[in-house]
């Protein structure tokens, strides 16, 4: 039997981002798989070359609208490397209670999509709405639900109020027991398991030989995590436990991710609960030549950045690796051998970056609700309703 | 192995190919090298140090291009840099693309932007630009112009 080759992109409705994959298959197996990326491609590295240090910070927070505290964290450890600085504990925690926000929320977003890609959209709408109570905390805590803004080379921008710390925990508290219902939703559903177990497997060798990074590496059973093999902000400061399962399937790397949202729930609830005292801003004046790294822990996996200084006010080289650069290429080892109807769900699993949405609710100064939900879908539909009459008119 | 036996180890195993050792950080090692000996010492780490490739970086410093590999042995805590100069009229490096699969896609990056030729590279395909990116125009030089007229890249920094 000839073989067909089948395009996935550059805009599909699958991804999000635009980007190329040509599957070869032989009647439903994928026999090939090549990639076509850079379609989105904004030539960020060299854009930061000409900004200063500091605006430098809210450029690569724009790298994406998901993980926008992982680029700004490893950038601003990358500056801080460049020389001994010490920043304060209070800083260190703040970093730490954002960056377990966007895991959460980004775990959820993932979870979510997984969900509606393998046409359990139930799964889509529960995850999706979970989201929005943990983008709630962040609106508190950092005045925006995505792009936070609260990352500076020697600081954070942006105290947390006291007043504020028991609302927040309040919050994570109750969306616990809906986060356990998911996790039973998925983790104990026959379905999911038929779907899912066994498909798109990444061996162990093939996750060190790609170097991939995050839930995807973990679900193989290598146990690497920056947050825990090079300390950074708090997080040696409490105990929380690293997730790894061993079988590198579809079901494994979500399974993952669920459970990475307790223990980032942990964390955000410790680093709230213990928030120490003091400055939340180093005031660095000038960096001088030299170089630096600064890796973290996104949730998709280590993001890398690399600064070099001439002692100007702007860097003279700064490189950017998204977790994704590395885990994109293992397509080649686990779809291939795979159904043509699981190779969707196969390129979600490793959760490559998407762009989100964002929410209305109209509010006066008082906090009174204007316009409730009806209210909207009401002139919506009177706008749509205009559209057309001018439209017919013309 | 402690960070002593490693930085030890690699001092002896590969005494020809350093060229000069800097001990910037407890979790920090910059070692320059000779471009020749990128393929031994990349694999000594990857295979028998068990380090994990975390990304190449290139670097325009006329007369040179510079390429640090960054490895990060995670046991330790320890990221090794290996520094290679290139010459910049004529940068050509051995590719470790096809011994191991993480350095394909950054060896491509680099080389479109930086026109550096990896020699045996098993797909030396464009990764990030565009079809209708002209030959020979490296956007992370010092000495790029704006090739496009009609592209209007102002900025008020």
């Amino acid at each position: 039997m000839g073989k067909t080759i089948i395009p996935i992109g550059p805009y599909h409705p699958l991804l999000e981002e635009p980007e190329l994959f040509t599957l070869t298959v032989d009647g439903e197996t994928v026999v090939d798989i090549d990639m076509r990326m850079g379609y989105n491609h904004r030539g960020i590295e060299k854009l930061s070359e000409g900004m200063t240090f500091e605006n430098s910070t809210f450029v690569v927070e724009r790298i994406c609208g998901i993980c926008s505290t992982s680029h700004p964290f490893a950038y601003t450890r990358a500056v801080e490397d460049i020389f001994p600085m010490v920043v304060s504990m209070r800083a260190k925690y703040i970093r730490t209670i954002i960056a377990e926000g966007e895991r959460i929320h980004s775990h959820l977003l993932w979870l979510g999509l997984a969900g509606h890609f393998l046409g359990y959209n139930t799964l889509y709408m529960w995850a999706w709405k979970l989201r929005e109570e943990i983008l709630d905390v962040m609106e508190i805590l950092s005045g925006n639900r995505n792009s936070y803004a609260m990352f500076k080379p020697g600081g954070v921008r942006r105290d947390i109020k006291t007043e504020d710390i028991p609302i927040c925990i309040k919050k994570i508290n109750s969306i616990l027991p809906t986060l356990n219902m998911l996790k039973k939703a998925v983790i104990d559903d026959p379905v999911l398991h038929a779907r899912l177990k066994g498909i798109g497997v990444l061996s162990y060798q093939d996750a060190i030989d790609f170097s991939a990074l995050g839930p995807t590496s973990r679900a193989s059973g290598v146990a690497r995590d920056a947050r825990k093999d090079s300390p950074y902000g708090a997080y040696q400061e409490m105990d929380w436990n690293m997730i790894v399962t061993q079988n590198g399937d579809v079901f494994d790397k979500a399974v993952v991710r669920i459970l990475e949202m307790f223990e980032a729930a942990k964390i955000m609830k410790y680093c709230l609960n213990n928030l120490p005292d003091g400055e939340i801003d180093a005031k660095i004046k000038d960096v001088p030549p030299g170089e630096g790294i600064g890796h973290v822990e996104a949730p998709r996996g280590e993001t890398f950045h690399y600064v070099k200084s001439d002692g100007t006010n702007r860097p003279v080289r700064h490189k950017v690796r998204a977790p994704t650069f590395m885990n994109l290429p293992t397509y080649k080892a686990t779809v291939i051998g795979q159904t043509i109807s699981d190779a969707t769900i196969i390129l979600a699993a490793i959760d490559p970056c998407y762009c989100c949405t964002e929410r209305v609710a109209v509010k006066n100064d008082r906090g009174k609700m204007l316009y409730n939900g009806q209210d909207l879908v009401g002139l919506s539909r009177e706008k749509t309703e205009k559209i057309r009459r001018r439209m017919v008119g013309r | 192995m402690t960070r002593e036996e490693v930085l030890q180890d690699l001092r002896e195993r590969f005494d020809e190919d350093i060229l000069e050792f800097l001990d910037k950080s407890p979790t920090r090692i910059y070692i320059d090298i000779k471009a020749e000996s990128i393929v031994r010492m990349s694999l000594y780490l990857f295979r028998n140090l068990g380090a994990r490739f975390q990304i190449a970086s290139g670097t325009d410093m006329p007369p040179h291009i510079e390429i640090l590999y960054h490895f990060i042995i995670e046991d330790i805590n320890l990221v090794i840099s290996l520094r290679v100069m290139l010459d910049r009229e004529n940068p050509e490096i051995a590719s470790l693309a096809k011994e191991i699969e993480a350095f394909n896609w950054i060896e491509r990056e680099i080389s479109e932007l930086l026109g550096v030729t990896f020699t045996g590279h098993p797909d030396p395909r464009r990764l990030l630009l565009a079809d209708n990116w002209p030959e020979c125009v490296y956007p992370l030089r010092q000495d790029y112009e704006e090739w496009d007229e009609t592209a209007d890249r102002t900025r008020g920094v």
